[in-house]
């Protein structure tokens, strides 16, 4: 009698625990997963506050979207440069840094640092070092990499590159860090045995480090198309909110944005670019998940 | 003593780092170097980091009593010091349940918030600006600090913490008459410092970064947070403004880079969170 009772209070206090958490994962992810399928099938207008059924509409409508098209032309662009880079440049960082060379925890302090920044400080001081007027610019000149100067903000072939430079420069740290946590487990005597064959830095960085990380590097790779795929605040503020120059610096995440609450006043579309968004990013996940199943094999 | 020779691998080293740390630091350096020259120069093809011409005057102005600045320092400081208390309670009692509690359904919640966390935030933009216009939060902070009072990967590393750690203290303590909320929050809590540590700092750092939400949300500008009142100035000058918005980066910056060098250690060891280990 008394240890059913115990048990009893004991699944109280469990749900009472996790109640917090279950309550706001329930009202902010669960209803608003639930919310924005609702939505992508309505037409609505959020000032006189109605919802009319339109079925596939919405999703008809994107296929002769040219600005849809275009946002989710620039960010798969966008994600496909900056995972690459950022991937490859933190598996680097990662390998010399936790070589045993001296200086090494001061560096990598050094380079934690862009993970600080918040988007809107490192956007703007990124805008800053690339203004006609700006450092980068000057630097350019002087080794007359350039002639003249050029507008990095307003001229559309250079725009995304330099929100994917600042990207990079962004997120690498992260990544470098999920490596080095890795590379601490590594067994030491896979270097030794190379070093005694003779490899060289280099060698052994491509034949034992980058075989030995594949695990790790999925796992990188995935979280970086899922962010990648999502980048929304360094576009934003980059242009303000416009996705300009002409749309050169728009992402899809961007483009909900600016038709939910544009002049445009399309809620429901918004929310069908929305659910497109998540299909995508879920698709492409499960690509790489089945791509590295199949390799694990072997 | 033998002096240590130098490979050419090792120089190669030492390259990739010098390289890696100097554009790591370029904009740092430039942001601070012209937080502190006034706009004519910094606009007039200047090549170097400091000059005579250097002086407190951006910042006098960010920091004066006609600016929001410190407004929005002060919402920024509020909104991700009470978020990060929430949380911290809230992803440990969470986690803490999941590791030493046993009720019918437990691993079902625990598969549930496994699949929660591969939602895509921008998804939920929509509609949870709606469901906060519903409640009647928008522009309050309650709208910022609400959605994220929980984090699925803090409730995780939470659990693990409390499945890797001894319950001795905790049963001895229940021996003592001691009750489970006051075992909770008297013994495992203060013996869960080190994860706390961890998530609290993180956890802030999200709040005071977070851009998306506060712009989405907020209305008055007296409400603003750094990081949005940051962007709407620097728009409202049309971005021209450079010197005054790099002073005021500097300081959004600033409370962060002082956080991780307190902190050092946490930055550098507790980052692994996709569970293995």
């Amino acid at each position: 009698m008394f240890r059913l009772k115990r048990r009893k209070q004991e699944w109280l206090q469990g749900y009472l625990f996790v109640a917090p958490s279950i309550i706001i994962l329930g009202i902010f992810i669960c209803l608003a997963v639930l919310f924005v399928i609702y939505l992508s099938f309505h037409r609505v207008n959020l000032f006189q506050n109605t919802y009319e059924f339109v079925g596939l509409e919405n999703f008809i409508r994107l296929r002769l979207d040219h600005t849809a098209m275009r946002a989710i032309r620039n960010t798969l662009t966008f994600s496909a440069v900056v995972v690459t880079a950022q991937t490859m440049l933190a598996l680097i960082l990662a390998y010399v840094l936790s070589s045993n060379i001296r200086g090494r925890k001061l560096f990598r302090s050094v380079l934690f640092l862009p993970t600080l920044t918040s988007s809107a400080a490192l956007t703007l001081i990124f805008m800053f070092m690339f203004n006609i007027q700006g450092p980068v610019n000057n630097m350019l000149l002087d080794v007359d990499i350039l002639s003249e100067r050029i507008n990095f903000l307003q001229n559309t072939r250079f725009t995304l590159p330099v929100i994917m430079v600042m990207n990079i420069w962004s997120t690498v740290p992260f990544y470098m860090t999920l490596y080095i946590a890795s590379l601490v487990d590594m067994p030491s005597n896979l270097y030794e045995a190379a070093s005694i064959d003779g490899a060289n830095v280099v060698q052994k960085f491509f034949r034992i480090t980058v075989p030995y990380l594949r695990p790790i590097t999925t796992f990188v790779l995935l979280t970086g198309i899922i962010g990648t795929l999502q980048m929304f605040d360094q576009a934003y503020i980059f242009s303000d909110g416009s996705g300009g120059p002409a749309n050169s610096t728009l992402t899809i995440a961007l483009l909900v944005y600016r038709y939910a609450f544009g002049p445009q006043n399309a809620m429901g579309y918004a929310a069908t670019l929305a659910v497109i968004l998540a299909l995508i990013i879920l698709t492409i996940s499960l690509i790489v998940n089945r791509i590295n199943k199949e390799e694990r094999v072997y | 003593m033998r002096i240590k020779k130098i490979s050419p691998g090792r120089i190669i080293l030492y390259m990739v780092l010098i390289i890696a740390s100097a554009a790591t630091l370029y904009p740092f350096l430039w942001m601070i170097s012209a937080s502190f020259l006034p706009l004519a120069e910094i606009v007039g093809g200047n090549m170097s980091l400091v000059s005579p011409n250097m002086s407190l005057d951006n910042y006098r102005f960010v920091l004066g009593l006609t600016s929001l600045f410190p407004r929005w320092f002060l919402n920024s400081f509020i909104v991700a010091l009470v978020g990060t208390t929430i949380n911290v309670i809230f992803n440990s009692m969470a986690g803490y349940s999941l590791a030493r509690l046993t009720f019918p359904g437990r691993n079902k919640i625990y598969f549930g918030l496994l699949a929660l966390i591969m939602v895509p935030g921008q998804v939920l933009l929509i509609p949870n600006y709606l469901i906060m216009n519903a409640m009647g939060m928008l522009d309050t902070f309650a709208a910022i600090t609400l959605p994220a009072a929980v984090n699925i990967a803090y409730i995780f590393m939470m659990r693990q913490f409390f499945i890797n750690f001894s319950t001795d203290v905790e049963e001895a303590a229940s021996i003592d008459g001691l009750g489970r909320y006051a075992r909770f929050f008297r013994i495992s809590l203060p013996l869960a410092r080190p994860a706390i540590a961890t998530q609290s700092v993180f956890v802030f750092m999200g709040f005071w970064n977070e851009f998306v939400r506060p712009m989405l949300y907020l209305q008055t500008q007296e409400n603003f947070t750094i990081t949005l009142g940051l962007q709407t100035f620097s728009s409202r000058h049309a971005g021209t403004q450079w010197a005054q918005t790099m002073a005021a980066a500097c300081i959004t910056v600033l409370p962060i880079i002082i956080i991780y060098f307190v902190f050092n250690n946490f930055f550098l060891t507790g980052r692994r969170m996709d569970g293995e280990k």
